[in-house]
């Protein structure tokens, strides 16, 4: 065989298990992380799992740990979920198609762009301050389910910022080109073109903004959800006209991760396990969140044909 | 261009287009519908917002210590039961001093204290025209623990104690024998509550003397099971806490009996010291429930309520109650409306049921 032949084949064949070194190497790193996670996961569900049943999602705090649940928690997690998610989408969202569409390029959107990139690292204690300065004291509305969904939506509100104003700039320029040449405005181009193209990468960073805000403690503790709380939020249906009624928004509240620290930090080892047991329910809610909207993005994706 | 006018929505001023904006776009998708609808959800939250007056329920707020919170929230766990959940109560954890923040700014309805009223929140409630009922609702035993299998300091003075935590212990005191040369010659660990705390406020003030005045090279954690777990795991260490956390973990912890001096014979904390006196550090804990709340009927109930059930609810969470007579003079408090505190800003340092009870007597 000719050396140089030789040599060459050994050159591949030596590149050729590099390759495959580095393809084990990042096997190697992404399986540290499933793993760490999927320990973390299996520990909280063997301390928690035989409290697992109807009546913990059923039944209020306790003192009894046998006896306590977390309805109101759950309950109280859903909700303000609810009340980020209304606030903060439309205005992240609004904010974003604003900067990316309609403001001009000048000193001030770039100090505006600066702000909103740099917001998305501020530690969530300051959004905690900054909810208890002005929603609590200053608007009034106390420790309610509406400030507390108002705090998460600031929080999470660069991060759809961010996420919309990525995927509508992902939209491809022609698109927009051919909208504006049958004669559409600048809004109906984006509210039928852009808005339905960018909707996955926008779902993306919801889920990715709610996920954290379900998670959530500190900005709630400072506006006081750190507290013993056993009943439900009023029902938004009433009996009497005008049958719809928003008290529940000024309901006080606790939320899931709260209930999980005051069970941790209680004597009795007993409210620990409850602890685990409420983690994978938390666990389990932010699962269902972020396959319900993966899912949303999957059929949006789907019907998307450039 | 006035083509492409008219087949553009109604104008906006009508509120209704909230309801009838999804019809339009029945062929696309419906993204941009959700998007409308969401801004029009956002629009009726701008319009809760607008409108101040809400009707609010019948809601106890309670706040406060988190010393008396496991007795504030289970009183409030059987007044709901027993009211079948017609009046709410919510027990908040914002420490004493946050508590009495609040109380005084009028937020609160009871305010849960580890201490009596200071002097300073006294004239802040006064600003802000709060009257307030006092009353003493239990007391707490501070209790120091060792490891199960440490066999020399079973029992302690307060000059011992001083000795281990006074500031000038600071990297001078390391080892047991340091303390008491009968002791063996092994390093002392240290485990003590953060100087948030009301307990440590209380340890520091009848030990060392001074309020807040401690050696700072101890493991410190507002976490008493931190506390608890760092001592069953050290033969060496030592720390302080609420007796409710050493009853819940008598299994993994001995409690050190203490000796006023000298000579005088060392107490265990238990109920029975505590009530009988000889235990020389106890504490009282309070709640102060607001005078115009008190007006209201169901504030009234609970205040009722917790001061006729607080013997056997005190004793289950692990603290320690008062003599029935001491409860009954707090009904007293409520009926006659007795404002004020009978603590004139003083601490309440080495006050006992007895002398709180001659003091409540002779006001």
């Amino acid at each position: 065989m000719d050396p140089r032949l030789a040599e060459l084949r050994a050159l591949i064949a030596r590149h050729k298990w590099n390759d495959h070194l580095f393809a084990r190497l990042g096997l190697v790193c992404t399986m540290i992380a499933v793993l760490m996670l999927f320990a973390a996961i299996l520990d909280l569900f063997l301390d928690g799992y035989q409290r697992l049943d109807g009546t913990f999602l059923t039944s209020y705090p306790s003192r009894h740990p046998e006896r306590a649940g977390i309805l109101s928690s759950w309950v109280g997690s859903a909700v303000v979920m609810l009340v980020t998610m209304v606030s903060a989408v439309p205005l992240g969202v609004g904010a974003a198609i604003y900067l990316e569409e309609y403001a001009d390029k000048n000193w001030l959107t770039n100090l505006i762009e600066l702000n909103v990139t740099n917001l998305a690292g501020v530690p969530s204690i300051i959004y905690g301050l900054l909810a208890l300065g002005l929603f609590v004291h200053m608007l009034g509305l106390g420790e309610t389910i509406l400030s507390a969904g108002l705090a998460l939506a600031l929080m999470i509100l660069p991060m759809i910022i961010v996420a919309t104003r990525e995927s509508l700039r992902a939209v491809p320029v022609h698109i927009r080109e051919a909208a504006y040449a049958l004669g559409a405005t600048r809004w109906r181009m984006i509210s039928d073109h852009l808005l339905p193209y960018s909707m996955g990468g926008i779902m993306t960073g919801v889920i990715i903004g709610m996920a954290r805000a379900i998670g959530e403690t500190t900005p709630l503790i400072t506006i006081g959800a750190l507290t013993f709380i056993a009943f439900l939020p009023p029902p938004p249906i009433t009996a009497e006209p005008p049958f719809l009624s928003v008290d529940w928004l000024m309901s006080p509240f606790t939320v899931l991760p709260i209930q999980m620290f005051n069970w941790i930090s209680r004597p009795e080892s007993a409210f620990h396990v409850n602890a685990a047991a409420a983690g994978v329910v938390l666990m389990i809610m932010t699962l269902l969140m972020n396959g319900f909207a993966i899912y949303l993005r999957y059929q949006i994706r789907k019907k998307i044909k450039w | 261009m006035a083509g492409i006018r008219r087949h553009q929505n109604p104008s906006p001023k009508n509120p209704l287009l909230c309801v009838f904006a999804p019809s339009r776009n029945k062929k696309h998708w419906g993204w941009p519908d959700v998007f409308l609808k969401n801004l029009c959800a956002a629009g009726a939250i701008m319009a809760v917002l607008a409108t101040p007056a809400y009707a609010r329920g019948e809601i106890v707020k309670i706040d406060g210590s988190s010393t008396v919170y496991p007795i504030a929230e289970a009183v409030a766990e059987e007044f709901q039961k027993a009211r079948r959940g017609r009046v709410r109560v919510t027990v908040g954890v914002s420490g004493t001093g946050g508590g009495f923040n609040k109380f005084c700014r009028n937020e609160l309805d009871i305010v849960n204290a580890s201490r009596p009223i200071t002097k300073q929140e006294m004239e802040d409630c006064k600003a802000a025209g709060v009257n307030y009922l006092e009353m003493p609702i239990a007391y707490d035993a501070i209790t120091v623990v060792i490891h199960p299998r440490n066999t020399w300091a079973k029992t302690m003075t307060i000059a011992e104690l001083r000795t281990m935590w006074e500031p000038a212990a600071q990297g001078q005191i390391t080892r047991w024998n340091q303390v008491n040369p009968a002791w063996p010659d092994q390093p002392l660990n240290l485990f003590g509550p953060g100087a948030d705390s009301g307990t440590f406020e209380y340890f520091t003030e009848t030990v060392v003397g001074r309020a807040r005045s401690s050696r700072g090279d101890y493991t410190p954690s507002e976490d008493d099971n931190i506390l608890v777990m760092g001592v069953n795991r050290d033969i060496n260490g030592l720390a302080y806490f609420g007796y409710a956390y050493y009853e819940a973990n008598k299994d993994k912890l001995v409690s050190v009996a203490i000796a006023a001096a000298e000579g005088m014979p060392a107490v265990a904390p238990s109920v029975q010291t505590v009530q009988s006196e000889v235990y020389p550090l106890s504490r009282p804990l309070f709640i102060y429930v607001s005078a115009k709340s008190a007006a209201k009927p169901e504030v009234r109930e609970f205040v009722e309520f917790f001061n006729h059930n607080a013997d056997e609810l005190v004793r289950e969470v692990g603290y320690i109650p008062l003599p029935a007579k001491a409860y009954a003079y707090n009904i007293e408090t409520l009926v006659n409306l007795r404002l004020g505190s009978n603590f004139d800003g003083e601490t309440g340092a080495g006050l006992t049921i007895g002398k709180l009870m001659k003091m409540e007597a002779e006001r």
